[in-house]
């Protein structure tokens, strides 16, 4: 028999979502395969990588690590429902044009937890920087364009 | 564009501009798909059972249960492929295990259902019924006389050069030149060690995934992470006896590859399943998986040997290589065969012999891996050469510029060398790096060299004028997310004097593209941008013949003008690429097309200076080279090693891109730096320990000096278009040789062993000590 499937509401994108899913889904299961929104990936689905990073009431979160039960009521923005942000919108230019972007796998991630760094420190050092994206894993860019362009949007922010 | 918009105004060429990549805006928008972001109407889902036995003979399944559970459309085991083998050099492995398994993961049984947490749930209840057999669990192993043999009918699979296989010997190389045991006589100072390195894992964020669908015809299309449509054609046909023709490989956007998607993971296993479910079915590994089925960097033995005289002129090299294969050969004869041609160095050694064994054992294949053998000859090479000037007093940029080799001269048994940029890039290194660091401290520097080849195999491109007047660029190369569809369309737009953005780049499918051997060994820039370059000149040509019949003159008073234009010289008068197009379309000689394919046919081996047996590429050359220079601080406690600044120059003959150039260098050296220090993946037996991202360490953000320099040196490679070489796999090579180097001058002890763990390290701090009291 199937697995049961529970009927949960939560806001996605500041929209007001219904959606059944199996008993015990995580996020990133519901997401992906009941709602199809596809911008958060499973790099590992143990929330190691933090490819599958989205804003849970405004704060990041694996959705690897979330249980879709724990988002019943809850506001939850993926990478589809930021793109009018306009911290986002710098942090995304500067990524394009820095280097920063190779295979892209690890990018949504990146941005959402740089973001949030911006956030809550406008002027971070670029130590601050590589801690704030220490969860994030790049294996293509080496991380130093990806610190380049955080910086450089905090720069252009801060103006 | 609409009809009243200004025609586009083309501001200088586009060739060594940092153009943004393209597709980089749908990825920070979080809209570009990957393999596991794409489903078709009815998809199923896969998931595989892996074997728990490192070599054992299948007995029989038992599918009853599985059959019965929920969601379940279709299993598939080896009974379900026939007798049919792939491999890029031999050809030794079956879709899926098929009469035995040879490693702990390797798929057994392979499910498609209504999800995929029900396909995994049916894959517990599959029963395979095993009978166990001893393993070989190493290389030594493995030639033991009484060893238990991993491919029973190896004399009888299909190879592809002279591989010499017998037993569990899946190959040997030896190649020569000069006379070796003679020259030791000559040389005034010897080193030798024996050098072990590691297993190193791949690691693409995106993990390997497949998509396939079957039409009412029976002929199948194929979606997957890939790094060559064409590869994964052939290896699904080959192993599945289908007719290529029968079978149209595509690519969506891939998560990085590094050498883990270029030969098959499983997509032979999906296109079985969707052959058998007559439905789509994706199958996307976990990261567990991708680290246990597919494929990782070879572990090595390496016994190295150099000699020098009092001056510092190098004499003689032998380097000797036991090559850890895995269950199959996948490319690990091309790695051998590499590793051994780069043995020597960018040096002008005149006496080398290097030989080298690969063996199977019975663990997960071991395959390409950026750097493809380079790294782990380099990590022994270079210690040496460093040893050989401390003997003499030779400083490592002084013995180095001493014995590269230069323009013109030939490479170890005969390629000959084009350009050559390495004492450039080595002055780079040297001003950038001299003086003490910003608080006065000692620096703990270390220095490797490094050179790598990026003409191979074949290739091809169609360059397309649209009626408008814009180009459509089609070569089979799949973009990994290192920017080849960007640097391509710039290398077509330089031609054709279009602004770049008037290239449109097809996506890889074996239906429309022409052969491309693949994305790997740093070739695309350098073998694919040759072909684009020329069939653009074709198209070029062709659009002059039409200018010629259109403004009434020889073809020779025309040039061409920018913005896609062709005008009479001392005139203003000039027709444009839309007007020409639209009557090669509507009204004379037909839609202009353009297309050129090529083979790299420079011999790799000159048989009137050296001997090469079982060299598994007859035909490979140009030469890219680097040096790279680091700077580390070892911590007196822990030995642990930190990489304080480095700096990295890297001649690509000319950099069409500089900022993915410079993004290359990073992420190699980055990679290089993961392998140098931590990364390793650690089998409990026969068991591998560490397959996760808890487990295995990648460097994070954190883990990388933020002072990483690169240096583009540009020394332009006449047969290059627009002179450039490659650039994929250089920036990683040196980085085992140059840490330890800096890891030898901060401690006073030499490594042999790879990691450079804290453990190791303190432990040869604590004996070189020992030594000195
Ligand atoms: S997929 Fe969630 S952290 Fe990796
Ligand atoms: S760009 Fe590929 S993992 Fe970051």
């Amino acid at each position: 028999m199937m697995a049961k499937k529970v009927l949960h509401s939560l806001t996605l994108n500041g929209e007001e979502v219904e959606v059944a899913s199996v008993a015990g889904a995580t996020l990133l299961e519901t997401l992906r395969e009941d709602l199809r929104v596809l911008s958060s990936k499973r790099g590992c689905n143990q929330g190691v990588c933090g490819a599958c990073t989205v804003l849970l009431d405004g704060k990041p979160v694996r959705a690897c690590l979330t249980l879709t039960a724990r988002c019943e009521g809850h506001a939850v923005q993926t990478m589809e429902g930021m793109n009018g942000d306009h911290v986002m919108a710098t942090l995304q230019r500067h990524m394009v044009e820095s280097g920063g972007v190779q295979c892209g796998f690890c990018t949504g991630g990146v941005l959402i937890s740089a973001r949030e760094l911006l956030e809550s420190d406008p002027s971070p050092s670029r130590e601050t920087v590589k801690t704030a994206l220490s969860g994030n894993i790049c294996r293509c860019t080496g991380y130093r364009t990806i610190v380049d362009a955080v910086c450089g949007a905090a720069e252009e922010l801060s103006q | 564009m609409s009809l009243d918009q200004p025609e586009p105004t083309f501001v200088g060429g586009t060739v060594g501009k940092s153009v943004a990549k393209p597709d980089n805006l749908e990825k920070v928008q979080g809209r570009a798909e990957y393999i596991a972001d794409l489903y078709r109407p009815g998809m199923l889902h896969g998931a595989i059972l892996a074997s728990p036995h490192p070599h054992a003979r299948i007995r029989g399944y038992d599918l009853t249960e599985a059959m019965q559970a929920p969601g379940v459309v279709a299993i598939v085991t080896g009974d379900d492929v026939g007798e049919g083998r792939m491999g890029a050099f031999i050809k030794d492995e079956h879709a899926i295990a098929k009469g035995k398994v040879l490693y702990v993961g390797e798929p057994v049984a392979a499910v498609a259902a209504r999800t995929e947490e029900e396909a995994r749930h049916a894959c517990r209840l599959i029963k395979v019924d095993y009978e166990e057999l001893p393993p070989v669990l190493s290389p030594e192993d493995g030639l033991a006389e009484d060893a238990p043999i991993l491919h029973e009918h190896l004399a009888d699979y299909i190879k592809v050069f002279d591989a010499g296989s017998e037993g569990n010997l899946c190959s040997r190389t030896e190649l020569s030149e000069g006379d070796v045991d003679a020259a030791w006589a000559e040389c005034d100072v010897i080193v030798e060690d024996e050098y072990t390195t590691q297993a190193q894992a791949h690691v693409s964020m995106e993990p390997c995934g497949a998509l396939a669908d079957v039409d009412a015809t029976g002929r199948v299309t194929l979606w997957s992470a890939n790094q060559s449509v064409f590869r994964v054609q052939a290896n699904v046909c080959e192993s599945l006896g289908l007719p290529m023709s029968k079978l149209r490989s595509l690519t969506p956007r891939v998560g990085a590859g590094f050498g883990n998607k270029m030969e098959p993971h499983i997509q032979p296993i999906t296109v079985a399943l969707a052959m058998k479910a007559k439905r789509p079915v994706k199958l996307i590994l976990t990261r567990e998986e991708d680290f246990e089925m597919v494929r990782a960097r070879h572990p090595y033995r390496v016994r190295m040997k150099t000699g020098a005289k009092s001056d510092g002129t190098l004499v003689a090299r032998e380097c000797e290589v036991l090559v850890d294969c895995g269950a199959f050969a996948d490319d690990s004869p091309g790695v051998l065969g590499y590793s051994l041609l780069m043995c020597g160095g960018p040096y002008r050694i005149p006496n080398m012999k290097a030989t080298g064994r690969l063996v199977y054992t019975n663990k997960l294949r071991f395959g390409a891996f950026r750097g493809f053998g380079n790294p782990q000859v380099l990590f022994a090479g270079e210690q040496q050469i460093d040893q050989i000037g401390e003997k003499l007093g030779l400083d490592p940029f002084a013995i180095r510029r001493k014995n590269m080799l230069g323009e013109g001269d030939q490479w170890f048994v005969g390629p000959r060398i084009g350009s050559n940029g390495l004492g450039q890039c080595l002055d780079a290194v040297e001003r950038a790096s001299r003086g003490p660091r910003a608080d006065g401290a000692r620096r703990n520097f270390g220095l490797s060299v490094t050179a790598h080849i990026s003409g191979l195999l074949g290739t091809g491109a169609i360059v397309r004028m649209l009626e408008d007047g814009t180009i459509s660029l089609n070569t089979g190369a799949t973009d990994i997310g290192q920017g080849s569809d960007t640097v391509l369309a710039q290398i077509c737009a330089e031609e054709l004097k279009l602004p770049f953005d008037q290239v449109a780049v097809a996506s890889p499918d074996t239906d429309g593209s022409p052969y491309n051997w693949g994305t790997t060994a740093s070739r695309v820039t350098y073998t694919t941008g040759r072909a684009v370059k020329a069939a653009a000149k074709k198209v070029v040509d062709q659009a002059m013949d039409h200018a010629a019949e259109m403004l009434e003159c020889d073809v020779e008073d025309l040039e061409l003008r920018e913005g896609g234009r062709i005008g009479r010289r001392g005139s203003n008068t000039d027709v444009t690429f839309a007007q020409i197009s639209g009557r090669a379309h509507w009204a004379v000689g037909g839609p202009l097309v353009g297309s050129e394919t090529l083979v790299f046919d420079e011999p790799t081996h000159d048989p009137k200076r050296a001997i090469a047996l079982g060299l598994p590429f007859p035909r490979i050359g140009v030469f890219s080279f680097a040096a790279l220079g680091v700077d580390v601080d070892v911590d007196d406690t822990s030995g642990q090693v930190t990489v304080h600044e480095a700096w990295s120059a890297a001649d690509v003959g000319r950099a069409i891109n500089p900022r993915l150039v410079e993004v290359q260098l990073h992420g190699g050296f980055v990679q290089g730096l993961g392998y140098s220090l931590y990364e390793e993946m650690v089998w409990d037996g026969a068991r591998l320990a560490n397959p996760s991202l808890m487990d295995y360490k990648v460097p994070t953000a954190r883990d990388v000096p933020d002072a990483i320099h690169t240096f583009i040196i540009e020394d332009p490679d006449p047969t290059g278009p627009f002179g450039a070489k490659g650039a994929g796999e250089i920036g990683l090579n040196a980085a085992p040789g140059a840490i330890a180097n800096a890891v030898a001058n901060a401690t006073g002890a030499r490594h042999a062993q790879l990691p450079l763990t804290g453990e190791r390290v303190l432990a040869g701090m604590l004996n070189s000590a020992k030594a000195r009291t």
